[in-house]
């Protein structure tokens, strides 16, 4: 089996944990949930952090630091948002 | 065991922690301990794919990664809650700028020279379904932000222009790939260049009222670029991830869908969403009765049970503190109090109860539509305060604009009072039959100013 199909099969698996555990989550907590899975579409991160761990001319340092700054704002911010909303939620 | 297995093996936690951070999002108590282990996971693959790259310059990366945190850090400390739409619009737009940029970047890295094979094709999908995510966020989020109009904006032969610009991209793709062209750098430009004015182009049309579920689909592209990335540089925790958050967007998307009975397609090329050429003529023509804050003090302070629907005028008017001290006085004197919350009642899934949080309601009081709708029939009063079209009855005529929207059944309860400035419409643009019926109220003014009033006629009451 070739690199692609064991990614394809990996992504639908995931796609249906991922729907599996979204469904259950009340509508109480879609707001956080949204900037919770915003944070983690940052995971381009890791993918940023190789391209500009191996750039070699000026145009793939730039974009690799442009990928990195874009994709750190989009984790701190949005775990740190998330943080702060869900922290809103007491029960009394 | 060599040092590349142990690196796999952490991307193989991070993934399973991530669905383990959400998993913990399913109740309110778990959330904030879901989310870090979530952002921990994050934390995992950094330092696996710091370890497992020859990181040819460090400088680079610790300048993307202390602009990036300032930026973000400082934009999560600072944001209102009523901002969140447009904070959520922009990030994402970054999430899938990033992604893009990482496709891009491997093009470029190799001059242009991928071949057709598969990582040729998914570098291909990752630069375009980024670059739309980019520059659709943008808009949207110019849109909420109200810098550029709310209004849907329409040109003759927007869709067959959008559809020949997808098969454009196809064609470029393809040329880029190195079928048959001197120049693949170039196409792979243009390419980049259709991306970017596709999501503006998508995103124009689609009217301000619509937006909650725009956001939505945004967030499901910019997992679906992740992913994409993921499958550029063979990475699996890539993969993984952006299929989480591509499938919560999606699921989010489908539920604002039905929010507004509306379909995908026909929010996404009906144009719909704006208030303009809506025939206002008969609206207010219709005898209503009126209250003023004492009257309603008493038909809330002495009944067993009352439900508060908010809508979005209540944070608009930055009136939830004293809507919140409204429910808390009328407890104190023993009346049962719910909050009934319309899937689509802020600007974004679940907006409204964040903005109740953070006025300090009690999570356990805040219900959803299907929680609370059979509830409305044994319901004494119910405070209905910035809410519209989300409770009009009209929407069970099937001949009404808004038919077949579900709405809260309020007008079953024994006493509606509706706390609102005027009898103007809403953002379907629609008369509210609720307004007119006999067992209506309205309670007319500011809500901010309204609602001090009553917390102060109930303090009254004795």
């Amino acid at each position: 089996m070739g690199e692609l199909m064991i990614g394809l099969y990996v992504f639908v698996l995931a796609t249906l944990a991922g729907r599996e555990v979204i469904t259950k989550v009340p509508p109480t907590l879609h707001t956080p949930l949204m900037s919770g899975a915003n944070a983690i579409s940052g995971i381009a991160i890791v993918g940023a952090l190789v391209v500009a761990g191996r750039a070699e001319g000026t145009t793939q340092t730039v974009l690799g630091v442009v990928a990195i700054a874009m994709a750190t704002i989009n984790v701190i911010g949005g775990f740190m948002v998330t943080d702060r909303m869900l922290g809103m939620f007491r029960k009394h | 065991m060599n040092a590349h297995i142990l690196v796999e093996l952490t991307y193989l936690l991070s993934a399973i922690l991530f669905v383990v951070g959400l998993k913990r999002l399913q109740s309110p108590a778990t959330a904030r301990a879901g989310n870090s282990i979530a952002a921990f996971a994050m934390f995992l693959a950094i330092i696996a794919t710091v370890v497992d790259n020859e990181i040819l310059s460090w400088t680079p990366i610790l300048i993307g990664f202390v602009t990036g945190g300032l930026i973000g850090a400082v934009a999560a400390r600072l944001v209102k809650m009523t901002s969140m739409p447009e904070m959520v619009g922009l990030f994402n737009g970054f999430g899938g700028g990033a992604s893009a940029l990482v496709a891009v970047g491997e093009f470029v890295g190799v001059g242009g020279a991928v071949g057709t094979g598969t990582s040729g094709v998914t570098i291909m999908l990752g630069t375009f379904i980024g670059g739309v995510t980019f520059s659709g966020s943008m808009i949207a989020f110019l849109k909420l932000k109200e810098w550029m109009t709310g209004n849907p904006i329409t040109y003759p032969l927007q869709k067959t222009l959008n559809a020949i610009m997808f098969v454009g991209a196809v064609v470029l793709a393809a040329l880029a790939l190195g079928a048959g062209t001197q120049d693949p750098m170039m196409m792979f430009y243009i390419l980049v260049t259709v991306a970017l004015v596709m999501g503006v182009t998508l995103t124009i049309p689609i009217g301000g009222a619509d937006m909650p579920v725009v956001i939505s689909l945004l967030n499901s592209y910019s997992g679906l670029a992740a992913s994409a990335a993921g499958f550029v540089i063979g990475n699996m925790v890539l993969i993984i991830s952006g299929a989480l958050v591509g499938a919560s967007g999606l699921i989010l998307t489908m539920l604002m869908c039905k929010g507004m009975n509306r379909s995908l397609a026909n929010v996404a090329f009906g144009a719909f969403g704006g208030t303009a050429g809506i025939d206002r003529s008969q609206i207010g023509k219709r005898p209503v009765k009126s209250a003023d804050a004492e009257m309603v003090a008493a038909e809330l302070g002495y009944v067993n049970s009352v439900i508060i629907v908010p809508g979005y005028g209540l944070a608009v008017a930055q009136a939830q503190h004293e809507l919140r001290k409204v429910g808390d006085l009328l407890e104190d004197r023993g009346v049962d109090v719910k909050y009934a919350v319309h899937p689509v009642a802020g600007r974004m899934p679940g907006h409204m109860n964040v903005l109740l949080a953070e006025a300090d309601v009690s999570y356990d009081k805040l219900y959803d539509l299907d929680e609370i709708n059979d509830d409305f029939s044994n319901t004494d009063a119910v405070l209905i305060v910035g809410a519209h079209d989300v409770c009009n009855p009209a929407a069970r005529e099937p001949a009404r604009v808004i038919a077949g929207m579900p709405i809260l059944d309020v007008d079953k309860a024994r006493r509606t009072i509706v706390m609102k400035r005027s009898l103007s419409p809403g953002f379907a643009g629609i008369d509210n039959d609720l307004f007119y019926m006999d067992h209506n109220l309205m309670f007319f003014g500011d809500a901010k100013q309204s609602m001090s009033d009553l917390v102060r006629e109930i303090r009254d009451l004795g």
